[in-house]
């Protein structure tokens, strides 16, 4: 059984008032004399996105009955560890011991509304939203327990929840200074933060807390809740994307599989309720096998998708002009190449999973959605409900890497809940189901231009970029829940979605005098969404692929050529680190190592890669034997967090260059399983080493995408240095390299 | 339904279901047993593994009918009832070598596997064990950091 929410924090949630505003802020520094107290200076810049949107402390932390703090995030925990890294922040601006924090993530109604979990931006906004509060509510503490013990703020000492006089005779925590109320103040600047160089916590390997909760099993993932009365669920997708039922005949089903309570069928939706799980799975099979279904041709020949593509793409659209790129190009050599990225999936080991209950009034519903509040619309929509009529609490799942199926499944749980009211129904996918529904990271062109000078360096560049949509993510449309396709009245989808994920660093990071990028945009064949690095991991790979062709044709070394067409100082230490970390690599015979460079979004965090392979001569096989990372997030909230995801990054998008493509034919996805879409497996991986240049005094930027554009490249320049083969065409498979 | 006694983590559990049920739903249905997890129904991916008197399988198509007098062991049964882990448990700790997690239950059990019969494997051996266990988060080298580490503490 999980406690959700936990009684005694509601409890004193419930009882409390709210103090008024109007206490003056005290002044910064309130303690600088005493040792034990760390010194802090005032921060006057710009608050973040979220801040702005929930502007009291209260609505970010809150003081637990014993004086410990609850911190509030509206993200949600995807196995990235920003739970740990919100609890960091917090503790530090507050002085607490870690244990004396607990985060609550995303709750509709009680945590703030923050969107999505997505587009490495939970650090930067959550967790710095979390610092301000944190720090804002010090002040204010320390000023109320002044005034409390009756002595002045210079005699305090603020320390693991505890506020002492400084002779120490007298003592209060943080519930005895509020004594029952919760600081209701607006986070404004100028705020009193605690020195970088004093942290206890920030910048520092600290463990995660879950870990040790995960070895024993005793983490709740969504697919562990169990409630009371609890019930299962499957939901019998159609035979292909837009298939209609026929016919279903349900009429052997109590007698062949026992526990069935209820089937619901809505126009083209089939579920299937039963007491037990596996009972569940044996239903669903029992329909499939007595339904029919329309089919038809819905995608083109997999073998002619990108013509396909190149087909329905609407005109194209400028997204960047700098100069005059046809009087760069004129009279100067001048080389092409393009680039294609097939149908990628998110590929999360748990299948999506939803449960809802409708108590005659509300519809509570516990999802691993990456925005909660988002989703809530697009269900409310859907339903025909009131938003206030719902309620949804934020668990993890299994890390998702994107929009995957957790909202669908969200949905498929909500209307079988409106169906069968007063029960948790708890729908657990399949794996067939997450592999074929899930929404694809979209298939992507890549085409480029550029001429070198005389110095053989780069007088003009072009981007031509082909994409679908990289973001279906529920929202006030409720057709981006893929129920809505199915319901008796199906909802048409309006908008297409987020088109600018695109053509993100579409644009090379490089000074050069005349470029331009033009977008092509397409409505493509398969569901598609976001997934990790959008369409950055497209255009990085094509663009530092070509960056060494480019230095190749200019006679330069790779690095070098690099380093030449870079001004930001940040963007040249990564490079030159990521060269001395291979520095002393030694190539044996059929082994090659390549670079490549990104500066996410071309605004965020830093990454330079470096890939050693191995390849087979007689069988085009790849080996990868080494991955090196230099990284510069800004300022670095967890070392060890950090490190996990830019390792975790290079690992996947390896898997992604070297291994995986949706496959489909003209009726359905065929890659329904790991074996028709084999990812990475132990005896692909290669050892990893990352460095992390830690800059304190520059923003916190999130990491989670940052290793994931570069890796493609790298592994396939080392390709190039290898073997002599270059391949454009992801992913880079045996039968390309030897068919070349 | 027919009954079935199974020894699960060194004790009794009497179950009544259908024979064709999957160990991996009796232990988490019905037991609430949440180390073993669905990950894919079709034994390619090791999510659900448990240890199947000492070796390590994988439970997700393992009908209950088949499991007899065998010891079962799952993630939970690996603590002690003081609750010290495992040293296998203690060094993914140790080595932090997870993100999302849901793949560590058949990582550890995998492990635990692998060291009952090899105490000093080698990173080959270590890769080789776990070729039916499946990661999406590339948490690869700390697992293969962590079983080292156990290794060296058994």
């Amino acid at each position: 059984m999980i406690e959700l929410p936990k009684t005694s924090r509601r409890r004193f949630l419930r009882n409390i008032g709210y103090l008024s505003v109007g206490f003056p802020l005290l002044n910064s520094c309130s303690s600088k004399q005493d040792l034990t107290v760390a010194a802090r200076m005032n921060y006057d810049g710009n608050l973040p996105g979220s801040i702005r949107n929930a502007s009291q402390v209260n609505a970010w932390l809150q003081v637990l009955e014993d004086g410990r703090v609850m911190v509030f995030s509206g993200k949600v925990e995807l196995g990235q560890g920003i739970r740990m890294a919100i609890c960091q922040v917090a503790a530090e601006e507050l002085d607490l011991e870690l244990d004396q924090v607990e985060v609550h993530m995303a709750e509709t109604g009680l945590t703030p509304d923050e969107g999505y979990t997505a587009g490495s931006g939970s650090v930067q906004n959550s967790a710095m939203s979390v610092r301000y509060a944190a720090a804002t509510a010090r002040q204010k503490l320390v000023e109320l327990a002044s005034i409390k013990l009756k002595s002045p703020v210079e005699d305090l000492v603020f320390y693991n929840g505890k506020v002492k006089t400084k002779k120490g005779n007298q003592s209060l925590n943080f519930a005895e200074i509020l004594d029952g109320v919760q600081i209701d103040m607006e986070v404004t600047v100028p705020v009193s933060l605690k020195v970088n160089t004093e942290y206890r916590y920030v910048g520092k390997p600290i463990p995660r807390k879950d870990i040790d909760k995960m070895v024993r099993a005793e983490t709740n993932y969504i697919q562990d809740l169990r409630f009371p009365g609890m019930v299962h669920a499957r939901v019998l997708r159609p035979k292909g994307y837009q298939s209609k039922l026929v016919k279903l005949d349900e009429s052997g089903l109590s007698t062949e599989v026992s526990g069935v309570t209820k089937t619901v069928i809505n126009g083209s939706f089939v579920g299937v309720i039963t007491e037990r799980e596996y009972q569940a799975v044996k239903a669903v099979d029992f329909l499939r096998n007595h339904s029919e279904w329309t089919v038809g041709s819905f995608f083109p020949d997999q073998k002619d998708l990108f013509t396909h593509i190149k087909s329905i793409a609407d005109p194209s659209q400028s997204i960047r002009n700098d100069g005059d790129v046809n009087a760069g190009f004129g009279g100067n050599k001048t080389f092409k190449a393009a680039y294609t990225k097939p149908y990628l999936k998110h590929g999360s080991m748990g299948p999506a999973c939803g449960i809802a209950i409708y108590d005659g009034d509300i519809l509570h519903i516990w999802s691993h959605s990456q925005g909660i509040y988002p989703m809530r619309k697009a269900i409310a929509g859907m339903l025909k409900m009131e938003v206030d009529k719902i309620h949804v609490i934020a668990v993890p799942g299994a890390g998702c890497f994107g929009h995957s199926t957790a909202d669908d499944a969200a949905a498929d749980a909500a209307i079988l809940a409106m169906n069968y009211p007063r029960k948790h129904i708890r729908v657990q996918w399949s794996r067939e189901d997450e592999h074929t529904w899930d929404p694809f990271g979209t298939a992507m062109i890549m085409e480029l231009e550029a001429s070198l000078g005389e110095d053989g360096k780069i007088i003009a560049w072009k981007s031509e970029v082909w994409t679908d949509s990289h973001s279906m993510r529920p929202n006030d449309e409720p057709a981006t829940l893929l129920d809505t396709r199915y319901l008796e009245n199906p909802i048409e989808l309006k908008s297409r979605g987020y088109l600018g994920g695109g053509h993100r660093n579409a644009d090379p990071y490089y000074s050069i005098p005349n470029m331009q990028v033009n977008a092509h945009y397409f409505d493509g064949p398969l569901r598609v969404s976001s997934l990790r690095s959008l369409g950055s991991y497209t255009n990085i790979f094509s663009i530092e692929s070509f960056m060494d062709e480019l230095a190749e044709k200019a006679g330069k070394d790779p690095l070098e050529f690099r380093l030449a067409h870079l001004e930001d100082e940040r963007a040249i230490a990564v490079v030159h680190k990521v060269r001395e970390m291979c520095g002393d690599e030694v190539l044996k015979e059929g082994e090659g190592i390549g670079f490549a460079f990104s500066r996410y979004k071309n605004t965020a965090a830093y990454s330079a890669l470096g890939a050693k392979v191995w390849v087979d001569k007689t069988t085009g096989e790849v080996q990868i034997k080494k991955m090196w990372a230099a990284v510069d997030v800004g300022e670095i909230i967890n070392l060890d967090g950090i490190t996990n995801q830019i390792e975790g990054g290079m690992i996947q998008a390896a898997s992604w260059t070297l291994k995986e493509q949706v496959t489909f034919t003209q009726e359905e996805i065929t890659s329904t399983d790991w074996s028709s879409y084999p990812i990475f497996r132990f005896s692909e991986i290669s050892e990893v080493e990352v460095v992390m240049i830690n800059r304190p005094d520059r923003p916190a930027e999130g990491g989670g995408e940052v290793s994931m554009p570069p890796t493609g490249a790298a592994i396939a320049n080392a390709v190039y240095n290898a073997s002599g083969k270059r391949i454009y065409d992801l992913p880079i498979t045996a039968e390309k390299i030897k068919s070349r | 339904m027919p009954k079935y006694t199974l020894h699960i983590n060194g004790s009794e559990k009497v179950v009544d279901t259908e024979p064709d049920t999957p160990l991996l739903y009796v232990l988490r249905d019905y037991l609430e047993l949440n180390g073993p997890k669905f990950g894919c129904g079709l034994s390619q991916c090791g999510s659900c593994m448990v240890l199947v008197d000492g070796n390590a399988v994988t439970s997700c198509i393992r009908p209950v009918a088949s499991v007899g007098d065998s010891k079962v062991v799952t993630l939970e049964g690996l603590t002690s009832k003081s609750g010290d882990l495992h040293p296998v448990q203690q060094a993914f700790v140790q080595e932090q070598a997870a993100q999302c997690g849901y793949c560590l239950n058949g990582m550890v059990m995998t492990s635990v596997g692998l060291l009952n019969r090899n105490t000093n494997p080698d990173e080959g051996e270590i890769k080789e064990a776990l070729r039916m266990n499946l990661c999406r988060c590339g948490t690869h080298t700390r697992i293969i950091k962590a079983i080292k580490r156990a290794a060296k503490n058994l």
